[in-house]
């Protein structure tokens, strides 16, 4: 770039002003050499307007996406929709040999996503229970209660494990969690909670809901724990000073200062978490046995919406079967954009205040 | 209150703090304990399986010893290069749009919004909408169907990493360009995203390790493929596909080809996240002093 000398003479002689034209000629070839730098710069409002329109066209494109995957899932499943309706969530049907209730039969066309909705269900709630104390104990730890020296390691470490592929999870679980639900928690907890009914023996591969709920478990403990200490450090200084101040303890302080203030943060970041939940495919597929049926026993094997897709999609038979599982694959779009929505809320309604403030 | 029961009051909230500190302690101990020891077992694992050959050999076919996934690593490399060419430059210009041009407007927010419940929608319905928008009509799966699923999945994050990186960048930097007359346009690319680049190329990174280990969106667009392949237009094999077909086959030899790329995925996500740490923390921010 050309140096510009902006010295005394230029600056008191505006080149567009028309009250003052140039004194000299050599002053005039002067300026229009600026000018012309910046016209050659592309110094135009047309140059500028397009740069914004191409931008906003970039950013428009993510609602295009989401619009596009909508509208594709929909097309796709009209087959389904048009022949079962709204049933296809509820409805069972009953084998005319056998008389048992079944819900999901490829060979003679009949569907119904009941106990895919139930599996899944079942194994985020599962993932929940599990998740949820610990991860807000991590994050009262890591924010309250940890020497300085430790935090960056432990919030690198959640990271990392936040960012592991699901497929990593399931190779994991498959070799190493499966092996040990089989032969010690399985038989422990029938042995101190079968009379629950909830849980029996009947399959011994040490695959099922449980199992599901445990990686899905630990898959979810990073996210939910790294919000909630996001939304925790948010709550101002000030807040937990205030509390101290009048002579409480530090769990006091805690309860009083920072989680009651941080509370909706919490329970968005664990909504965020349900939703990586109900939506994650692999492990699931990999651990939860892929029988779709309904049974009460949590050691039972299952069928999650996502790992029915996964499972059957590319050996779909027929047209009617491809529709229903697209069918599973949009109630699962709009379900997991509910409960994202609601959670990015919920997050933004703590988080928004100045956020550089907080730590 | 009598002398006593104030004592007996005091007495117990110190104790529910100590019990609280505790359990706070014991949490964190369940929690890092195990996943430290996931991830140590992947690392273990995965070096005990790796060598030369898994990365110049074809797979050998099932029950054999010996053998790689030259192919897979091959197709997860075009696969990621389509994804990179959409996704890369759509994120890129939706972040730019929101730091630069929509600050505080509705339009930006809602933007913003999407790209964060789009980043939470399953792999997998992505999958399945890009098969009924690219697979169906060509009547086969395709190379280029599994990259512009990742592609796709890639915006969000890349346009969140970007616009955080660029919000770093001082105001008073785009004032001085603004003062010697630079154009908005220019004065965006060559000052504020050059600026900002270290950042915003980290960012790239994540949303690249991110995408290098999907599965679900490739299971019925990329297909995988037992041969070498390098044409856009057939199924292609790729790494994280293949470790799902490894890890439920019943060959020794197959699960430790699993392992092996789980380790390669690993490699490359430690690599993303540390750098994107040192980017954000260290302030590299080039000139934004």
């Amino acid at each position: 770039m050309p140096e510009i000398h902006i010295s005394q003479p230029q600056v008191q002689h505006n080149p567009v002003s028309a009250e003052n034209p140039p004194a000299s000629a050599a002053e005039a070839a002067h300026i229009s050499e600026v000018r012309r730098f910046l016209l050659s710069r592309g110094n135009s409002v047309i140059v500028d307007r397009i740069f914004h329109w191409l931008m906003a066209l970039c950013a428009l494109s993510l609602f295009g996406i989401v619009a596009l995957i909508a509208w594709r899932l929909v097309v796709s499943s009209h087959l389904t929709w048009s022949k079962f309706g709204l049933g296809f969530f509820y409805r069972s049907f009953t084998d005319p040999d056998t008389q048992q209730t079944m819900y999901w039969d490829p060979v003679n066309g009949l569907f119904s996503a009941l106990p895919f909705l139930y599996g899944t269900l079942v194994s985020s709630i599962l993932a929940l229970l599990m998740a949820v104390p610990l991860a807000i104990g991590l994050a009262i730890f890591l924010t309250e209660m940890c020497p300085r020296a430790l935090r960056g390691p432990l919030a690198f470490i959640t990271e990392l494990l936040a960012a592991i592929p699901s497929v990593i999870y399931g190779l994991w679980a498959v070799f190493v969690l499966v092996p040990i639900m089989r032969a010690h928690v399985n038989p422990l907890l029938i042995h101190a909670l079968g009379w629950t009914g909830l849980l029996n023996d009947q399959n011994p591969t040490g695959l099922g809901f449980l199992t599901a709920g445990v990686i899905l478990a630990i898959m979810i403990l990073p996210i939910i724990s790294s919000l909630t200490r996001e939304v925790m450090t948010a709550v101002p200084q000030s807040q937990r000073e205030a509390v101290l101040a009048l002579g409480a303890t530090r769990w006091e302080m805690v309860r009083m200062g920072v989680l009651r203030n941080a509370r909706i943060g919490i329970v968005g970041s664990i909504m965020l978490g349900l939703g990586r939940a109900l939506g994650e495919t692999m492990a699931v597929t990999m651990v939860i046995g892929n029988t779709p049926e309904i049974t009460r026993s949590l050691l039972a094997n299952g069928s999650s919406m996502a790992s029915v897709i996964a499972n059957e999609f590319t050996e779909a038979v027929g047209d009617l079967h491809v529709s229903a599982l697209i069918e599973i694959a949009l109630a699962l779009f709009v379900v997991t954009i509910i409960v994202n929505a609601l959670a990015r809320l919920l997050v933004w309604v703590v988080t928004r205040g100045e956020p550089s403030q907080a730590h | 209150m009598s002398g006593d029961a104030f004592k007996f009051r005091f007495r117990m909230r110190v104790i529910t703090d100590g019990a609280v500190t505790i359990l706070a302690l014991l949490a964190t101990l369940l929690v890092v304990a195990p996943l430290v020891a996931i991830f140590s077992y992947l690392v273990f694992k995965g070096a005990s399986s790796l060598n030369l050959a898994f990365f110049t050999q074809m797979p050998k076919p099932p029950g054999e010893v010996g053998g790689g996934m030259a192919n897979a690593i091959l197709g997860s490399a075009i696969l990621l290069a389509v994804a990179s060419v959409i996704g890369v430059p759509l994120g890129i210009g939706g972040g730019i749009y929101l730091a630069e041009f929509g600050r505080g407007t509705k339009l930006a927010n809602a933007v913003r919004f999407t790209a964060d419940v789009l980043n939470g929608v399953p792999s997998i319905v992505m999958g399945l909408a890009i098969y009924s928008l690219i697979v169906v009509p060509q009547k086969h799966f395709s190379a280029l169907s599994g990259g512009v699923a990742l592609g796709i999945m890639m915006i969000p994050t890349v346009c969140r990493t970007s616009e955080e990186m660029l919000l770093m960048v001082p105001y008073a930097v785009r004032e001085a360009a603004m003062g010697i007359g630079v154009p908005n346009w220019r004065s965006v690319l060559s000052i504020t995203v050059r600026t900002a680049s270290p950042g915003i190329i980290t960012g790239c990174m994540l949303a690249f390790a991110r995408v290098a280990g999907e599965t679900a969106p490739l299971i019925f667009t990329a297909l995988g493929n037992q041969f070498w392949s390098a044409s856009l237009n057939q199924p292609i094999a790729a790494l994280p596909l293949q470790i799902y077909v490894y890890a439920i086959s019943p060959y020794d030899d197959w699960h430790r080809l699993a392992w092996g790329g789980a380790l390669v995925l690993i490699a490359l996500i430690v690599l993303a996240v540390s750098l994107v740490r040192y980017v954000t923390s260290r302030g590299v921010l080039k000139g934004a002093s």
